[in-house]
């Protein structure tokens, strides 16, 4: 598990951008997570290597946020925002439906590994809610009527 | 309606693009900073009476004269756009339709107080949004007005860099503190204050942090004058504000219009009214974190910093939460502690067990399953957590728990037996606490 040497190249420029080179480590994790796909201990131990870091302090900072995945995900990962604003439009039983269609809870994904769930908190795009995210794209007023088509027209476009 | 000019959000097609903004007099502003001394650029925005965007309302001038002088050590500026506070959505505005007047006030904030770099800090869920501030930030690289190249573009010595940095999923990077942890390359836990970021910031050096909307403001103040911004909007809290409405209107939006503009108005005329002509029964008017209004208490209500105070609350963040007649108050309460306690980093035992506690006796009384002593119980776990704590999450999840109960009492009595289950208390008897022991051991 290695980055290639053009990757490496970028991870050199994403360190001097900074006053300290400790500060790319966020950047890194997300290159790693696109190419690995979730931060496994082997990615940690990758990334420790390149940051010049011990892997305790860089699984310590993988495992602070949400974002990045701590198991893998699918291919297409649905946010649906249930906080207020969103549960004031209807987002809960948006999540229910999706939960439903695909067998899944929470942060889980299916067997075949194309769809994974999370119910997550405000996206900050609450004046569209109910709002859900695949991925990096977010899709403002949905409704039970419409998440389904949301959802496959972003799997076939992907 | 409202007469005040759109400063922050012009209306103006492709304004995100360098040479639009350039033709509708961008980075004119900073040139006029440019012939004042940084000294006078900082008296004329703390005349202005500019306050911070981010929530608290701090005086934004005043902040930047406690950055030391001189030269001999580096000195950061950290752009908050972290924005994760549910309701609040306008941050991202900026980022859109105008991100090189973010860029424009970033030059100036820097020239003011000295600052050679400067870090605009995003939440990672918008990407779409990171990647247009990063396009924005290259084309005016490319173009020579951040970098080397401002010397050439504007003459003079001063220049400053500008990196674009994508946080991961972590509310709690919002408080400057742990911004500033999350920046470093730490995990996110807030610091102790002081020392104050203008003393020991960004790797120890003297730092300031301004949320998005604070900065994207300030050429405009340069643009009109101190004495012409200062007159827009309430005194005591001027110029125009994003006002992000969301929950049960007809027409949910980014609104910029003048401080202590109607909140009525806001609703009724703004933004369409309730959906089907309901009742307000609620209004949150500046983001998860503050205390609500009732629905009979809106009217006359105006939306800025001082008038909101005296009825107990904020603006935090201006973004109005709009609840109408059949919103279950208990659930959205319930849910905004959820949400308080998801984020809380666990650094300090009242906010950590409080938060997690709060969340436990609502779900209990949504549940049908708690007595009247219990919201007893959450008004004084509320109180154990305020003022507790290292950062300012800790009030900012006992604030909307303690005032939704002070202003819909009756509803959370209406969820909760008028008697304790005695059977029930036999069987935890031993395993757990009650309401009643915990309450009196305060
Ligand atoms: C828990 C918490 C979350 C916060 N989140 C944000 C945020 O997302 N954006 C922001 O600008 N300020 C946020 N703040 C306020 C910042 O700590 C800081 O006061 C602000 O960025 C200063 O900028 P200003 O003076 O321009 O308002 C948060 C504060 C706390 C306690
Ligand atoms: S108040 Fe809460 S979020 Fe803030 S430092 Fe303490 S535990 Fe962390
Ligand atoms: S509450 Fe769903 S995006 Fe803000």
């Amino acid at each position: 598990m290695t980055f290639t040497s053009d990757e490496l190249a970028t991870i050199a420029t994403l360190k001097a951008q900074y006053p300290h080179p400790k500060a790319a480590i966020m950047p890194v994790l997300y290159m790693a997570q696109k190419k690995w796909g979730w931060i496994s201990d082997d990615v940690v131990r990758t990334v420790a290597d390149v940051m010049e870091l011990p892997t305790s302090h860089v699984k310590g900072v993988a495992s602070f946020y949400t974002m990045y995945f701590k198991k893998p995900m699918g291919k297409h990962h649905i946010q649906v925002c249930t906080n207020v604003s969103c549960m004031l439009r209807g987002g809960e039983a948006i999540y229910d439906h999706v939960k439903q269609r695909f067998g899944i809870g929470h942060n889980e994904a299916t067997a075949d590994g194309t769809i994974s769930l999370e119910e997550v908190e405000c996206m900050g795009a609450c004046g569209g809610a109910p709002m859900i995210a695949i991925n990096e794209d977010f899709y403002e007023n949905v409704s039970l009527a419409t998440v389904d088509a949301v959802i496959d027209g972003h799997v076939k476009k992907a | 309606m409202y007469t005040a000019p759109h400063i922050v959000l012009p209306q103006i097609p492709n304004l995100h693009r360098i040479d639009t903004y350039l033709a509708n007099g961008g980075y004119a502003a900073y040139r006029k900073a440019l012939s004042m001394t940084p000294d006078q650029v900082i008296d004329e925005v703390k005349r202005s009476g500019l306050r911070g965007r981010g929530g608290a309302c701090f005086p934004t001038g005043l902040k930047w004269s406690f950055m030391p002088k001189g030269n001999d050590k580096p000195k950061y500026l950290a752009i908050n756009g972290d924005e994760s506070e549910p309701g609040s959505f306008k941050d991202r505005q900026i980022f859109e339709s105008n991100p090189h007047q973010l860029i424009e006030g970033i030059l100036i904030a820097g020239y003011a107080m000295g600052v050679k770099q400067a870090f605009i800090y995003i939440r990672g869920e918008y990407h779409k949004w990171v990647n247009m501030m990063e396009d924005a930030v290259r084309e005016a690289y490319d173009k020579g007005y951040v970098g080397e190249r401002m010397k050439q573009t504007f003459g003079g010595d001063y220049t400053i860099d500008i990196v674009v940095h994508k946080g991961a999923g972590a509310y709690i990077c919002g408080e400057e503190t742990s911004l500033m942890n999350s920046l470093e390359g730490d995990r996110a836990y807030p610091r102790f204050k002081p020392p104050f970021p203008a003393n020991k910031g960004l790797w120890g050096m003297p730092t300031t942090i301004n949320n998005v909307e604070t900065i994207a403001t300030v050429p405009a103040i340069l643009s009109m004058g101190a004495d012409a911004y200062s007159k827009i909007g309430a005194p005591g809290h001027a110029g125009t504000i994003l006002y992000g409405v969301s929950g049960h209107v007809n027409k949910p939006g980014v609104y910029e219009l003048p401080t202590g503009a109607l909140l009525t108005d806001i609703i009724q005329n703004v933004c369409g009214g309730v959906p089907g002509n309901k009742k307000v029964k609620a209004v949150i008017p500046g983001g998860s974190s503050m205390p609500p209004l009732r629905g009979d208490e809106i009217e006359g209500v105006r939306m800025d910093e001082e008038s909101l105070k005296v009825l107990g609350t904020h603006i935090g963040t201006a973004g109005i939460m709009v609840m109408d007649e059949d919103t279950d108050i208990v659930k959205v309460t319930l849910r905004i502690a959820r949400f308080y306690h998801h984020e809380s980093c666990g650094q300090c035992t009242p906010c950590r067990e409080g938060c997690g506690w709060m969340e436990k006796v609502l779900h209990r009384i949504e549940h049908g399953d708690a007595t009247s002593s219990d919201i007893d119980l959450l008004l004084n776990v509320a109180s154990n957590i305020e003022g507790n704590t290292i950062c300012a999450l800790g009030d900012a999840a006992a604030w909307p728990v303690r005032g939704f109960i002070l202003k819909f009492r009756e509803e959370f009595e209406a969820r909760c037996k008028p008697q304790r289950n005695y059977i029930s208390l036999n069987v935890v008897h031993g395993r757990r606490a009650t309401a009643d022991t915990l309450t009196r051991s305060y």
